[in-house]
């Protein structure tokens, strides 16, 4: 799965897409393979503040429980709620429809800190 | 007594593979300075000098004793297929079915065994068991902090005192507040009286709805109560979840078949003590905790599930599931850290329920309802002493006496009758209160015999 | 098979009981009923009988097959353990009865079985005393972390950090962080297979209460380093806790109460041969050093001058409850019958057995495996799949095929610090016949891997179902039979 050049990375691997004072967030390809089939993801609270870098939902599978940190501070503004019957498209199209929360209120001089796609993949490289 | 194949030939031979000459070796990590400073045992035992050792340590107890003990622990009669079906040793020196293929036995069994609970309780998911009703109610009340985010919890006085003993301790390094809620109306009138009559009624409302708020993550009730008094806890429930609060019930599973169940009431989690199905008292243990929840509540529970689906070939089969809240996936981030659990116990508890069926179960209960009611009656005759009548009672009931219950119970041995458990025990100031349990073994003359020996001391 | 369920048929009767012998004077209060009664089954006794017995004979048990599950000790269970258990002088009797008036008397046998097993574990574990109220080994872990908290808050210190090896049991972290403590993972040398004593150094300080270590360590290697653990523990008033789930290995050649361990957990249903239940029933008891002592939960056995037992519960700095009698008595007296039938001497030929046992195994697959510590191994050897990797075989598919050799697979995946691990515990109580067996089988599976892989991925086929889909199981949560 290729990724995505539009979006920015965490060392985490989530992805976010910026626009403006809003955000989506959800987990890299290489995430979702690493995790295995998703049977479950914990969607956070509309309205919590989350703090960058820390958890603040929880996404599963049948071997792992990972925690999903928040790649910037910011207000959950609504989450992805097709996730709760079909967990299975975060695995399908983890760019796309298997997006899972949007944030308001972020500070885009966050995202300086994240990767672009190329550093991403060199990152994933030498995590091997 | 050795249970040690290889004999010493083979044991040579297989130390030349591991390229040694004495066993020895294979323990040269371990240095000299570190080896054992005693290792004194006695010398083993044959299998046969074992047993008489044992028998005479058997005999020395009073198992005898005409049981009218209880406290949430009961002498009910246990079918002999119970026993010849759990010791068949597929079942009981199996592992943990992590390996499901190797484990469809353990696996059905813990699935209908799920069922079972549900059924009972009326909640919609069980989980495998827990350690015993105590540790029950301790992670049904974590279950409840962690989904509501709040740290004030709120117990009855009339949920087993032992339970509520072993919840304070489990939580001590923790930082939650507890709130304790009497059996009562008007506590202090009773002690300027030295009337219990009204503590051994239902649940205090005036008191619980006062102690309830929204900083409260549960509230904890039990029925029947530790006093055997049965209760409807729905206008509790209600008023909890008003104010976002989990309602939790520690229930008896024979009762159950009579007695309006949990959901019924409106509960979101149900725990109990197992051991009524079908396990031995056995001197405390080993028991069976039992949990069933909401369905909304399913991914909080501690524990094994066992889930049904399919293999490759579409047959049906079964497996653990949501393994990934548990310990060893989770590790410090788990929802609990139990792994060995009570699963022989839970098969036994399924066999019981299966055994009796809807009817016996019903029966059961309404033996021990209508037997502990002659009880009453009988001992209500006798001079001097009051039966607590204020509320109904399932099987258990108070009984007040004009002396110490503990030096009445403490004569009554000598004549042949564990006859109650002294409340002083645990309740300041009920020293001459006797708690009487009737289970559906107790004949006719049993308990007329214990109504007689009882006047006796009482009258002496 | 069909659910239990599926098979009631209306108004069947099971189990019968005697008629009601006293006047039925009274009814339980409409308001009080349930609506409906529980669908339970409507099953005879044959009906039932005959499940079960199907359902049995789809399970895998110590008793069926060779069960070299690592860190499980799958030994046999004496079979007159059971009929012990069955004596109704044990089986019968009411907790309640020695919190009676003079209730000790009524009970003197029962108590002497748990006061004997404390005294025999202490000498067996070199500490000075036990409580056997935990009633499973991460209960026992609960309970160690509840005493050492409670040692320290007597003191007045605030420690908050529980330090754990990574290839530690799941339950040490999660034991540690349930009561209430934050855990911090040592990582583990993985040349050497030891501790990295150098990032312990860095991580331990004035902040920690305790360090928890299993040794032999999950990867079945004896810890050498363990003095100069406990002696950097102790620089800082940390409790070092043992985990004896690796107990079978050192019977008589190691005890960590010499090597000046704080509290040590034990579990009964591994190395003292009570059954494991398919899940339980277990038993945790945890032993401690007199200056834990105090903390141990109540009650407590403790003698009189007249020699007789006695429930004592007259310690005010105990912990508490974490049972709510006496801990699994009927699992305990298993145990306490099996010590004294091994003996001293027995219980010594047990952990040289069970060492054999493995390291015979590891020497003979050494050159069909990877075996990432080719070193002596203790009671149970760790072997990986990793050299079969090339070939698109994985853990998972070995121990699949080993099912349809008709034995139970050995640990996978566990510890997590090794690739496509496999923890081969045989214990004493295998035969070299049953070794040679599985060794051969082991062998075949590696030759399948490479020339037939194909066929180990489609593996088990000779159990009653296959793979089972678990991304299903997880999807649909199907935990309760509706139909």
């Amino acid at each position: 799965m290729p990724t995505p050049t539009s979006l920015k990375y965490s060392k985490t691997h989530e992805w976010v897409k910026v626009e403006g004072t809003n955000a989506s967030v959800g987990i890299t390809g290489h995430a979702q393979e690493a995790l295995g089939d998703i049977t479950f993801v914990e969607l956070p609270k509309v309205g919590a503040d989350v703090k960058k870098d820390n958890a603040c939902c929880v996404i599963e599978s049948v071997k792992a429980a990972s925690d999903i940190n928040a790649p910037l501070s910011g207000k959950v503004s609504e989450v992805n709620e097709s996730l709760e019957t079909a967990p299975e498209s975060v695995n399908s199209d983890p760019y796309g429809a298997g997006w899972i929360f949007k944030l308001s209120n972020v500070n885009s001089s966050d995202a300086a800190g994240l990767m672009d796609a190329k550093a991403y993949d060199a990152f994933l490289e030498s995590d091997q | 007594m050795s249970y040690i194949a290889n004999t010493e030939s083979q044991r040579r031979e297989m130390l030349k593979v591991c390229g040694v000459r004495s066993i020895h070796d294979l323990f040269a990590d371990i240095p000299e300075r570190l080896r054992p400073k005693s290792f004194s045992l006695p010398q083993g035992k044959s299998e046969f000098e074992a047993f008489a050792h044992f028998e005479k340590l058997a005999g020395q107890n009073y198992a005898h004793l005409t049981c009218f003990v209880g406290g949430g622990f009961y002498d009910h009669f246990i079918p002999a297929a119970v026993d010849a079906l759990a010791s068949r040793s597929e079942f009981y020196t199996a592992y943990t079915p992590y390996q499901p293929e190797l484990s469809q036995g353990t696996l059905q069994a813990i699935y209908e065994y799920q069922t079972g609970i549900c059924r009972l309780t009326g909640l919609d998911v069980a989980n495998a068991s827990l350690y015993d009703g105590g540790t029950a109610l301790y992670e049904a009340c974590q279950m409840a902090i962690h989904a509501t985010g709040r740290r004030k919890v709120i117990m009855d006085g009339g949920v087993n005192p032992i339970y509520r003993k072993m919840i304070r301790s489990y939580t001590a390094n923790l930082s939650i507040e507890f709130v304790e809620t009497p059996v009562t109306h008007g506590l202090k009138a009773s002690k300027e009286s030295n009337d219990f009559d009204s503590v051994t009624g239902q649940s205090d409302r005036k008191r619980l709805f006062e102690a309830l708020d929204d900083r409260t993550a549960a509230v904890l009730l039990q029925n029947p109560n530790f006093f055997g008094v049965i209760d409807d806890h729905s206008d509790i429930v209600k008023k909890a979840h008003d104010l976002g609060i989990i309602a939790i019930q520690s229930v008896y599973p024979v009762a159950l078949s009579l007695l309006k169940t949990p959901a019924e009431q409106g509960f979101d989690i149900a725990t109990g003590e197992g051991q009524s199905l079908g396990i031995p008292l056995s001197f405390g243990g080993p028991y069976l905790g039992f949990m069933a929840a909401k369905k909304a509540l399913v991914r909080k529970m501690p524990g094994r599930i066992a889930a049904r689906t399919v293999d490759m070939s579409g047959r049906s089969g079964f497996v653990l599931s949501l393994q990934a809240r548990e310990q060893h996936i989770r590790r410090e981030k788990a929802t609990s850290n139990i792994c060995t659990n009570e699963a022989l116990c839970a098969l036994r508890a399924h066999l019981y329920l299966s055994l009796l069926g809807k009817e016996g179960l019903k029966t059961v209960a309404q033996l021990c309802f209508d037997k502990a009611h002659y009880a009453k009656e009988r001992i209500k005759a006798i001079p001097y002493v009051k039966v607590m009548e204020s509320s109904p009672t399932f099987n258990e009931f108070t009984v007040k006496l004009p002396i110490d219950a503990g030096e009445c119970v403490g004569r009554m041995v000598e004549l042949g009758f564990a006859a109650g458990f002294p409340l002083g025990r645990y309740y300041e100031g009920m020293e001459n209160y006797l708690l009487v349990a009737v289970t559906e073994k107790r004949t006719k003359y049993e308990i007329g015999r214990l109504a007689e020996a009882l006047e006796a001391v009482v009258c002496q | 098979m069909s659910i239990i369920f599926e098979k009631s048929v209306p108004d069947r009767k099971g189990v019968t009981l005697p008629a009601c012998d006293v006047p039925k004077t009274r009814q339980i209060p409409e308001i009080y009923r349930r609506k409906k009664d529980a669908s339970l089954c409507e099953l005879s006794e044959l009906d039932v009988v005959r499940h079960f017995t199907a359902l049995s004979r789809k399970n895998y048990g110590v008793d069926t097959n060779f069960y070299p599950l690592g860190s499980c000790t799958m030994k046999y269970n004496p079979k007159i353990t059971e009929k012990i258990a069955a004596l109704e002088g044990f089986s019968q009797l009411h907790p309640l009865l020695p919190q009676l008036r003079r209730g000790g008397m009524l009970t003197q046998g029962a108590l002497a079985v748990l006061y004997e097993l404390e005294t025999l574990l202490c000498e067996i574990l070199g500490m000075d005393a036990f409580t056997v109220h935990p009633m499973a080994g991460a209960h026992g872990e609960l309970t160690g972390m509840m005493l050492i908290a409670a040692y320290h808050r007597d003191k007045g210190s605030r420690k908050t950090e529980i330090l754990i090896p990574d290839e530690a049991h799941g339950t040490n972290p999660s034991s540690a962080a349930i009561a209430g403590f934050t855990v911090r993972s040592v990582p583990t040398n993985t040349d050497t297979g030891m501790l990295d004593l150098v990032a312990l150094e860095s991580m331990i300080g004035e902040q920690t209460a305790g360090i928890m270590m299993t040794n032999p360590n999950t990867l079945g290697l004896f810890n050498f380093q363990i003095e100069k653990i406990a002696a950097l523990a102790h620089q800082y008033d940390a409790q070092l806790y043992y985990d004896g789930a690796n107990l079978n290995a050192i019977l008589g050649k190691f005890r960590p109460g010499d090597a000046d361990f704080d509290v040590v957990h034990v579990n009964l249903h591994k190395t003292f041969a009570t059954p494991h239940g398919g899940g339980g029933p277990g038993a945790g008891p945890v032993g401690v050093k007199k200056h834990l002592e105090p903390f141990l939960p109540i009650s407590r056995i403790t003698t009189r001058p007249d020699n007789t037992y006695a429930l004592n519960y007259d310690f005010p700095k105990s912990i508490g409850y974490i049972a709510p009698f006496y801990g699994n008595f009927a699992v305990c007296l298993r145990a306490y019958a099996y010590i004294l039938m091994q003996g001293g001497q027995g219980l010594i030929e047990v952990s040289e057995n069970a060492v054999l046992n493995a390291n015979y195994i590891m020497h003979s697959l050494k050159n069909d495996f990877h075996v990432p510590y080719l070193k002596t191994c203790m009671h149970e050897c760790v072997v990986s799949a990793k050299n079969q990797a090339e070939h698109d075989i994985h853990a998972i598919d070995i121990a699949k095929a080993l099912i349809d050799e008709g034995f139970h697979p050995p640990t996978v995946y566990f510890p997590l610090i090794v690739k496509e691990a496999m923890m081969i515990e045989p214990t004493e109580t295998e035969s070299k016949e049953t070794l040679d067996a599985f060794i051969g089988a082991m062998k075949r599976i590696a030759i399948a891997a490479k020339e037939t892989p194909q066929a180990l991925r489609a593996a088990p086929r000779t159990t009653p179902v296959g793979r089972l889909d678990e991304t299903k199981a997880a999807r649909d949560m199907d935990v309760c039979f509706l139909g």
